[in-house]
């Protein structure tokens, strides 16, 4: 072994200790990778992973991991450094070869074929075959079944990928990547989709494939599940890797300092909520979608000023239809909602507006911003009626003064505010939206996975400026599959499953994790008597 | 540090589109070259008449000018729709039928020229901007392809304006098919003797300021940049889209039939057109050497009336043949157009320049 010691030197003569029985089957050297808009993603990035281990690998967004796996998985090609696999310098131009090499991948939004069986998604690409032209159904479905089983996954093969839980889907693809021989397991933020209950049972898989010799590769934001399930941890920075450590010397508080590079808070202090009048009171919504399915079956909500109410839920059960109607995205084909105590006849985003609901939507690139365009156009989409001289021109000079004080209280990262939207980090993309949704005027806050995928020092910030505007007296939606957040947050929270609000809980300092898990997969349920009593009750 | 870095990229980048345009016209001329040597004894007299012809003469040179005006008409037209995403090409017949309308009320219409000259103008903007709004409606009620839509419909209107013109104006005694005489009077003046330059050159230089301010000035063009940038983002924050699309091929039609009826009372005394006079499609080239930006339509406008008119001058005085100058044409909108030519050169020289500025930061650091 040549390379040079890179830990911290108090861990030297433990890591030498371990460092003899471990074998480095990747080893990742002076990675420089420069996007073609001149952000340098990765430079100077090294670091080892051992055979048979769950490397962890962590680092605000924008800190250059996901370019690193890219890089790793063949998407993305570095301008300098080099990779070496199992002693031998390899260079990975696409993901055939990755796979070639036994590298495998499983992406956070998964690449599977809905009208599909799960053994046909295995085998896609791959299909035995019958006399060299058909596909051979019974062996396909055997093959799956028996890699389900070696590797101990509860799953049922020959169910159809769109009637199957997310925690499912993401079993399938693990399943792909190992039926094409991966040895090497990416796993890009697993458990971000998953409940409690799910992420268990992943972990206990994770274990089973390591006991059988496989590496994996782990990116995660949340540093209990490191600390539960990885043996190392690599914490990138600024686009470079700052320190690999064994989890078992280190504790979350000291990663989380490495990774922001100073102190940062875990907790939101908040005070609590002083709550007002209703201001906004949805009565019996139901909404139907594109295919028939009954997304909204009949919520009904009341949401005080003052006050932050969570909605929890497995992702599909309807939270995310509850904001688009909410919103006026989508129009309800029954219910109705009032906005302090005025009936909203016409469902439009411009209505909704009008009566000062904001909205930060969880599809930033889609829904939140134009990401072409520079950073102070995006600051004023919804309400440019208030910055214009004779009714018609743009006042440029009020729309800078606002921009650059809003980039400052929101601590947008940029060089200036005429950078286009696209070239900032996903953090300060959502810093930027935030700053748009969250003004004076708002009275209703929709906050939908307002912190998903987004640094810890941006999420710390925007989860403050939430709680800011509640204490300023704005009533908040908060829509959110971070159950840590919600119960951060949340003075109130509501599980919705099924399209259907099937808990509701009014304070939410005792509730835990587990006992909204179990509320949002449905093993547990409030009577709809209980839910309604709370309901009237605020 | 990372400030550092990306603000010398940007200048970087500027300066790269730049030097990667003129490199584009050299490789487009120098294939050209190639191909013209093989159909000519003296290439580089050829050569030498396309790029100094337009310069050989005043009345030579104002054709340029004359060329430019219906071009840069038809790319301020296209441009406003590109903008809000509207791949909308029938600028093309909103072009056609606003020449038509104009030429119609100039022989017809009585009252004083001056007035008539005006109503004429306001007139094809109108009509043309009726013509563009029949793929948008279809667009926004029924969402059919604008560009399908578009595409048609020039043929349609071709078609019906050549009924109209055959119907109202054609002049049976004329010796081609032509309409009668506009009135005396009814014209854009002339203003360089013994040139066909006309004061609509005024009128092109008033759009193209009025478009720029349209553009990034006023409330309409924030909604119709944003519109186009991101529909959904622009829904969702309140912006009426389905407006905001009809408005912008309203005004892009407007634009067009405005040129049609310039260049028809600058350029003619009768109305002559009998096939669509293809400046819709111009528009589109204009667009993509200009990057979108109204401020450099009439730049490229000019340099492609330049290349025509040398080009023209190319194929009186020489044996090459005048169509050389559509490939020199298509090869630079290739090359322009082509965001892959040179990235690799792009790409060295932008993680030089970011290392080089990270160096430098972390010395400083």
């Amino acid at each position: 072994m040549s390379s040079y010691y890179k830990g911290h030197p108090q861990n030297l003569v433990k890591d030498i200790g371990y460092r003899m029985k471990e074998k480095v089957i990747l080893k990742v050297e002076n990675i420089l990778k420069v996007y073609p808009n001149g952000i340098v993603a990765n430079r100077n990035v090294n670091f080892e992973v051992y055979e048979g281990e769950i490397h962890a690998l962590i680092g605000e967004n924008g800190a250059g991991k996901s370019t690193l796996m890219k890089i790793l998985f063949g998407i993305e090609t570095p301008e300098e450094g080099r990779i070496i696999l199992n002693g031998e310098e390899v260079k990975i131009e696409n993901s055939k070869k990755a796979i070639g090499l036994g590298i495998g991948m499983v992406h956070q939004h998964f690449m599977l074929v809905d009208s599909l069986t799960i053994a046909e998604n295995i085998a896609l690409g791959n299909e035995p075959k019958k006399r060299g032209l058909f596909i051979d159904k019974a062996k396909m479905i055997k093959q799956a079944e028996e890699y389900a089983k070696k590797y101990n996954f509860k799953i049922n093969v020959t169910d159809k990928i769109e009637d199957v839980s997310v925690g499912v889907k993401q079993k399938t693809e693990i399943l792909k990547a190992l039926v094409r021989g991966a040895k090497v397991l990416i796993l890009d933020e697993p458990t971000a989709v998953l409940t409690p209950q799910e992420t268990r049972e992943l972990f206990a898989e994770l274990k089973t494939l390591k006991k059988q010799g496989h590496t994996i590769i782990f990116i995660s934001h949340k540093l209990n599940e490191i600390m539960e399930i990885c043996d190392r941890v690599t914490i990138m920075r600024h686009g470079t890797t700052v320190e690999t450590c064994y989890v078992k010397d280190t504790n979350p508080q000291e990663i989380s300092n490495k990774m922001v590079g100073r102190e940062i808070v875990l907790h939101v202090d908040k005070k609590p909520a002083k709550r007002g009048e209703v201001c906004l009171e949805a009565n019996n919504l139901v909404y139907v979608n594109g295919i028939g399915k009954k997304m909204l079956d009949g919520v009904s909500l009341k949401l005080r000023r003052g006050e932050i109410l969570s909605v929890a839920g497995v992702e599909g059960n309807g939270q995310a239809e509850l904001a688009e109607v909410l919103t006026g995205m989508k129009v309800p084909i029954n219910g109705t909602i009032k906005i302090l105590g005025k009936e909203i006849k016409t469902f439009t985003p411009a209505t909704m507006r009008g009566n000062k609901v904001t909205y930060i939507p969880e599809d930033r690139m889609r829904n939140g911003c134009a990401a072409k365009l520079s950073i102070m156009d995006n600051l004023f989409t919804d309400k440019i009626e208030k910055y214009l001289k004779l009714k018609i021109f743009l006042d440029r000079k009020k729309m800078k003064k606002q921009s650059e004080e809003l980039v400052k209280d929101f601590k947008v990262k940029c060089s200036s505010i005429n950078n286009q939207v696209q070239v900032l980090s996903g953090g300060n993309i959502q810093k930027v939206v935030a700053a748009r949704e969250l003004t004076e005027e708002a009275q209703i806050i929709i906050a939908e996975q307002p912190t998903r995928g987004i640094d810890a020092g941006a999420s710390e910030l925007i989860r403050r400026k939430i709680v800011e505007y509640r204490d300023k007296g704005a009533a908040v939606l908060l829509i959110s599959a971070d159950l840590n957040e919600v119960l951060e947050l949340s003075d109130s929270a509501i599980v919705m499953h099924n399209g259907r609000i099937n808990a509701y809980f009014k304070d939410t300092s005792t509730l835990t994790e587990e006992e909204l898990g179990y509320y949002m997969l449905g093993v547990k349920n409030q009577s709809e008597e209980e839910v309604n009593a709370i309901l009237c009750e605020k | 540090m990372r400030k550092v870095t990306k603000m010398s990229v940007n200048r970087f980048n500027t300066w790269f589109e730049v030097l990667r345009f003129l490199i584009a016209i050299f490789i487009a001329f120098a294939i050209s070259f190639i191909i013209m040597s093989f159909s000519t004894d003296s290439p580089f007299a050829a050569i030498g008449n396309l790029f100094i012809g337009p310069l050989t003469s005043v009345r030579r040179f104002s054709t340029v000018l004359e060329m430019m005006i219906p071009l840069t008409f038809a790319g301020l037209a296209v441009n406003v729709m590109f903008k809000a995403n509207q791949f909308n090409l029938s600028a093309e017949g909103a072009f056609f039928m606003g020449a038509l309308i104009s030429a119609i009320l100039a022989i017809y219409m009585p009252g004083q020229a001056k007035l008539v000259l005006i109503i004429a103008i306001i007139a094809a903007g109108i009509v043309g901007s009726l013509v563009c709004a029949i793929p948008g409606a279809l667009k926004i009620k029924w969402n059919c392809s604008e560009m399908v839509v578009s595409l048609m419909l020039n043929y349609v209107m071709l078609y019906f304006g050549t009924y109209i013109f055959n119907q109202v104006a054609r002049d049976p005694n004329s010796a081609y098919k032509a309409s009668y005489k506009f009135r005396t009077g009814v014209g854009l003046s002339n203003i360089i003797p013994k040139t066909r330059l006309h004061s609509g050159i005024f009128i092109m230089i008033a759009f193209v300021i009025l478009t720029y301010i349209f553009m990034y000035k006023t409330k309409w063009g924030y909604k119709l940049r944003m519109t186009g940038s991101n529909i959904h983002f622009a829904k969702c924050a309140g912006i009426g889209v389905s407006g905001v699309i009809m408005s912008s091929q309203l005004i892009g039609g407007f634009i067009a039939g405005v040129g049609g009826s310039v260049e028809m009372l600058g350029m003619y005394t009768r109305f002559q057109w009998s096939a669509l006079p293809g400046y819709g499609f111009d528009g589109v080239i204009l667009n993509i050497i200009a990057k979108e930006n109204p401020a450099f339509i009439p730049v490229a406008a000019f340099f492609v009336a330049y290349l025509r008119i040398g080009a023209d001058y190319m194929y009186k005085q020489s044996d090459v043949a005048a169509e050389i100058v559509s490939i020199i044409e298509g090869l630079v909108i290739v090359l322009v157009a082509a965001t892959a030519f040179l990235a690799k050169f792009r790409h060295r020289m932008t993680t030089k320049v970011s290392k080089n500025m990270l160096e430098a930061g972390g010395a400083k650091e």
